[in-house]
Order: structure tokens, then C-alpha cells, then sequence
């Protein structure tokens, strides 16, 4: 049965610390979110790892080789107040999102964070001696053959198989990237020499070497299988996804967020009409990513051939349906009528005119400025400039970003996203998560995404669990933080009663 | 999923001749937007192309 698809995005942002001989990047980052959480008026918990277990894979096995991303004492990992963490991930500052209710609350968070990290190189740069400055890219690669992710996670129904979850999500993981991909200027196929030459739709495509699997730094699939669901492991699975790109464009974001959640919604309500099978799935990722016509068919598991489009349009058909048989509830009433109308919108325009979505979509935006600034200059795909333009779409910094140039449409409003930086939302558990940091974090001694563990000042520690990330704000609940003056008197009211 | 079943769901198309004028116009403004963006990059890229993507080196992540 479907379930509603609580969603969110970590992204990893590339980091650059200029103006110091020896630049280590888990250092940097650290000294980024230090900047951070020093400029802030309340005290931020620290990150309680006691229920990580990365090794977890979804298939019915554990590895004890996988670590914790940060295993590293000094290294800042910290709460924040609107429900995120904000932590070193091996090389690179991580913001994962609060969990939202839908994807156009994962847009207002994603936004959030990048105004969370321009505050972060603000304040860092600031204290830094003069000549150094850190800078923070959301992009996905370096050009050199390394790449960083931009991962989504969605609730789901724990019963589905999740062998069903994978067969039924590959192919749009494949061809979703014809609106969600952020554009590339080069390839960087693991084990060969990277190169300047062309043009790509998504960043990630390179990178992904495999089916399935439980990697996400070699090897990547197209389907991850780590097994953490952060809540109760009796009802719910958490689907990781890596394929994604970092989109700097509001409605790619949408886009990747909320055709997915429609698509496990329809999963998990047997409702897909079809099974869509690639015979080379790992193949036929790197080719659409690679075929600007979007025109290319790829061969089919069951002998037929079909575009990235000819599907997308297909899954969208499915969804519309969907829509219509009650499925909207599952992923928010007007935001899935929304992603609906979009979906509809750029299917349309990339089989017509794919430079009419030169303000919606990234690969789009970015090919488009590149293209007429190649031929402006009469540069060839080596000449550096091109690369530098590529990485400098996605420079956080206002004065140089070239991604806040070129008129991307807005769908969150300003404010909103101002206001998303220092409030959870109110549809999921990250709202006790966050009014907790608001009024008590002083008492808060460490937090993570299924619970709180408060120092209540009578000698023992109490840790409240939050196993549903569904449960967001309730009249009762608000009341009581409205109410409770000390975390005791929280403890108190809920009588250690489990939200 | 057949060509003429997918296109259901499409807006209907405009008549022609309002459709090429619109198209004639807005391909003219959209030009001079793209030349005006374009003038703002090459203000703005950074100065020493090359060894900046040099230097951008990232460790992976994940």
C-alpha cells in the first residue's frame, strides 16, 4: 500500500580553500561550518550516531566494512534549527535536508541550503586571514574523474519487496535525467583518461558502473541498496537514491523529487501497467546522457526500442492516472497536481524545442549559454574557458554564480526560503526535532534523525524516539511546546511516550 | 506507448501563422537576452581559466 513519500536531499557540495599552501578539505570544511554555527544564537546538539548502519544492505545482508561518513570527533556535525544536519562528509560539507512531506517542501529545503552555505563562506571568510577564501560549488564532479553526490531518500512501504522497488524504479532512474540533468562539459568514465570534449545532460551518468549494489563512492549503481531507515525498520524502507545530480534550477529539483515519489507511490500500489526493462541498463545510461537529440532509441530487455522520452512519457501517463484513481494523497495533494502539469510541460518542450526550457532546466540552460559563448569566442572544447564556465554555473557565490544569471524560474518564494533556514517543516517528525532545538537546546545533548536525547537535569538522560517520520505537528503537540517551560516539563507532559 | 496516444495529452498546438509570428518574435528577443547574459559571463568568469580548473580538484565523497 501506498505511503506517503516523506522525501529529502543531501547534498554534498565541492569545496575549495584558496590562498593556502596546504588545503585539506575535510579541514576546510569543518572551519566552513564552524563559521556556521559560531554566528548562531542557539547552542546546535551534536550528531548521535548511535543508530547508523551504513552497511545494511537491503537484499538481507550487512557489511562491517562500511563506515559512518564521519567518524572524526572534531570534525563539525551539528543540528540545525530547521531540522537538518549539517556535518563534514569524508572530503566535503554535507547539508542533509529535513524530512518533507512532499517534493515541493524538498525544493524550500534545498534552496535553504545553499543560502545556509553562502552564510557559511560569508562568516568562514571573514575570520579567515586575508588572502584565503573557501568557496563551495553544488555540482556533482570535479572534471577530473571525482565525483561527490547529490542524494534522495523516500519513505516507503517496508512490505514491498524490495526487489519489486528496484525492478520497477530502474527505468526512470535512467531516463529522468532528460529534465533532471545538470549538464556537463566533458566525460569521465572511471578507468579512462578524462576529457574536455562535448557535452552531456547529466553530471552523475559517468559514474554509474553497476545495476545494483550497496557502494555509493566506487562502483556506483543505479540502484542503491543500504538499508537504514532511520525510523521503524517493521513499516518503513528508506530508498536511497544516487544516480541524481545537484540541480541549481527549482524546478529540475521538482522534477527529480516528485516524479520519483509518484513513481513508488504507483509501485507500491502494484499500479504500474508494465514492466520497462533495459537490456543495457548501465549502458543506456551513459548514451541518453550523451545524445543531446534526445532522439537515440535504446534496446529493450523484451526486443523493442524506446526513447528516454518515449518513456518518461509513458510513466507520466501512468502517473496522470494515477492521479486521478486517488493517488495525489501519497504525494501531496497540490504539489503532485503541480509536478503533474511540469512533468507534462518539459516532456513536451524537449520533444519540441528543447531551448524553450532554457529557464527550467539545467542541462538546457547551461548548454544553451555554452554553445553561444563557444561560438562567441570561437573556443574548441579544450579551451579551458568552457570547463571554468561549466564549474562556475554552480558557484555558490552570488557575485560569480552564472546559474543566477540566466533567469532559472522560481517556484519558492525569497522569504520562504529565508524563513526555511531557521524552521523545520510542519508535516514530518523534523518539526520536534526542531521546535526541540528552539526552545531547548541548551539541554539537548546530542539528536539524530529518530531521536532526542535530552540531559533533563535530574542526573539521567532521556532519549525520545521518533520512529514515524510522519508524525509532524499535532494541536496537542504545538501546546505543549508552547506551554513547557524546561524539558522536564516536556518530558513530563509526554510521560516518555514516544512520538 | 504509440505516437498518436501520447500526443492526447498534449496542449492542443496554435494555429500556424500566429505560431510562427510569436516564434519569429520571441527567438529575436530571446537572442538579444542570451548576447546581454553573455556579456555579464565575460565579466564575471574567472580571470586565469585554466589554472582555475586545474585547481579544482575534489576528493570523492559519498
Amino acid at each position: 500500500m501506498a505511503i506517503k513519500k516523506i522525501c529529502g536531499i543531501e547534498t554534498e557540495y565541492g569545496i575549495i580553500h584558496q590562498g593556502t599552501e596546504e588545503f585539506n578539505p575535510a579541514y576546510s570544511s569543518s572551519v566552513l561550518i564552524s563559521a556556521y554555527l559560531a554566528a548562531q544564537e542557539s547552542e546546535h546538539p551534536r550528531w548521535d550516531f548511535n543508530d547508523e548502519m551504513p552497511g545494511n544492505d537491503a537484499r538481507g545482508f550487512s557489511r562491517a566494512d562500511v563506515l559512518s561518513p564521519d567518524m572524526h570527533p572534531q570534525l563539525a556535525n551539528a543540528i540545525l534549527l530547521n531540522g537538518a544536519r549539517y556535518y563534514v562528509d569524508h572530503a566535503h560539507p554535507e547539508i542533509s535536508s529535513p524530512e518533507c512531506g512532499d517534493a515541493l517542501s524538498a525544493v524550500l529545503y534545498d534552496c535553504a541550503a545553499d543560502v545556509i552555505m553562502q552564510r557559511s563562506m560569508d562568516n568562514a571568510n571573514a575570520a579567515l586571514p586575508e588572502g584565503e577564501q573557501i568557496i563551495v560549488y553544488k555540482n556533482n564532479s570535479d572534471g577530473k574523474g571525482n565525483s561527490y553526490g547529490c542524494h534522495e531518500n523516500y519513505l516507503m512501504d517496508r512490505s514491498v519487496p524490495f526487489a519489486v522497488v528496484a525492478q520497477g524504479a530502474m527505468a526512470h532512474f535512467i531516463t529522468r535525467q532528460i529534465y533532471c540533468g545538470a549538464g556537463k562539459v566533458g566525460m569521465e568514465i572511471p578507468g579512462e583518461e578524462p576529457t574536455e570534449e562535448g557535452f552531456q545532460i547529466a553530471s552523475r551518468a559517468d559514474f554509474i558502473e553497476e545495476q545494483i549494489g550497496l557502494e555509493t563512492t566506487i562502483k556506483r549503481p543505479i540502484i542503491n541498496t543500504r538499508d537504514e531507515p532511520h525510523a521503524d525498520y517493521r513499516r518503513f524502507r528508506r530508498l536511497h537514491v544516487i544516480v541524481g545530480d545537484a540541480n541549481m534550477s527549482q524546478v529540475a529539483t521538482l522534477l527529480k523529487v516528485g516524479t520519483t515519489a509518484f513513481l513508488l507511490a504507483m509501485i507500491e500500489d502494484d499500479f504500474l501497467t508494465r514492466e520497462i526493462i533495459f537490456a543495457q541498463p548501465v549502458s543506456a545510461m551513459r548514451n541518453i546522457s550523451r545524445d543531446l537529440s534526445l532522439a537515440e532509441p535504446q534496446q529493450m530487455a523484451d526486443g523493442t526500442q524506446a526513447t528516454a522520452l518515449d518513456i518518461q512519457w509513458e510513466l507520466y501517463e501512468m502517473s496522470r492516472k494515477f492521479s486521478e484513481m486517488g493517488g495525489l494523497e501519497h504525494v501531496g495533494e497540490s504539489t503532485g497536481q503541480m509536478v503533474l502539469d511540469r512533468w507534462e510541460q518539459v516532456l513536451t518542450g524537449l520533444e519540441d524545442d528543447p531551448f524553450s526550457l532554457a529557464q527550467q532546466l539545467d542541462w538546457v540552460a547551461k548548454h544553451r549559454l555554452i554553445s553561444g559563448y563557444r561560438d562567441r569566442h570561437s573556443l574548441s572544447w579544450d579551451d579551458p574557458r568552457l570547463k571554468a564556465f561549466d564549474l562556475q554555473y554552480h558557484d555558490l557565490r552570488p557575485e560569480k554564480c552564472i546559474a543566477t544569471r540566466v533567469g532559472l524560474e522560481e517556484i519558492v518564494a525569497p522569504e520562504a526560503v529565508l524563513a526555511a533556514t531557521a524552521a523545520p517543516p510542519n508535516d514530518t517528525r523534523a518539526y520536534f526535532r526542531g521546535r526541540c532545538l528552539e526552545k531547548f537546546s541548551t539541554h539537548i545533548l546530542a539528536a539524530n534523525w529518530d531521536s532526542v536525547l535530552f540531559d533533563a537535569g535530574d542526573d539521567s538522560l532521556q532519549r525520545i524516539t521518533l520512529l514515524d517520520p510522519m508524525e509532524g505537528e499535532t494541536e496537542e503537540l504545538a501546546r505543549l511546546f508552547d506551554m513547557c517551560e524546561t524539558p522536564a516539563q516536556l518530558l513530563e507532559h509526554m510521560g516518555g511516550k514516544h512520538v | 506507448m504509440s505516437d498518436s496516444s501520447r500526443k492526447q495529452t498534449n496542449r492542443p498546438k496554435k494555429a500556424k501563422s500566429e505560431h510562427q509570428e510569436e516564434t519569429a518574435s520571441s527567438s529575436s528577443a530571446m537572442h538579444d537576452e542570451l548576447e546581454h547574459i553573455l556579456d555579464e559571463i565575460d565579466e564575471v568568469l574567472e580571470e586565469n581559466a585554466e589554472e582555475f580548473v586545474k585547481s579544482y580538484v575534489q576528493k570523492g565523497g559519498e
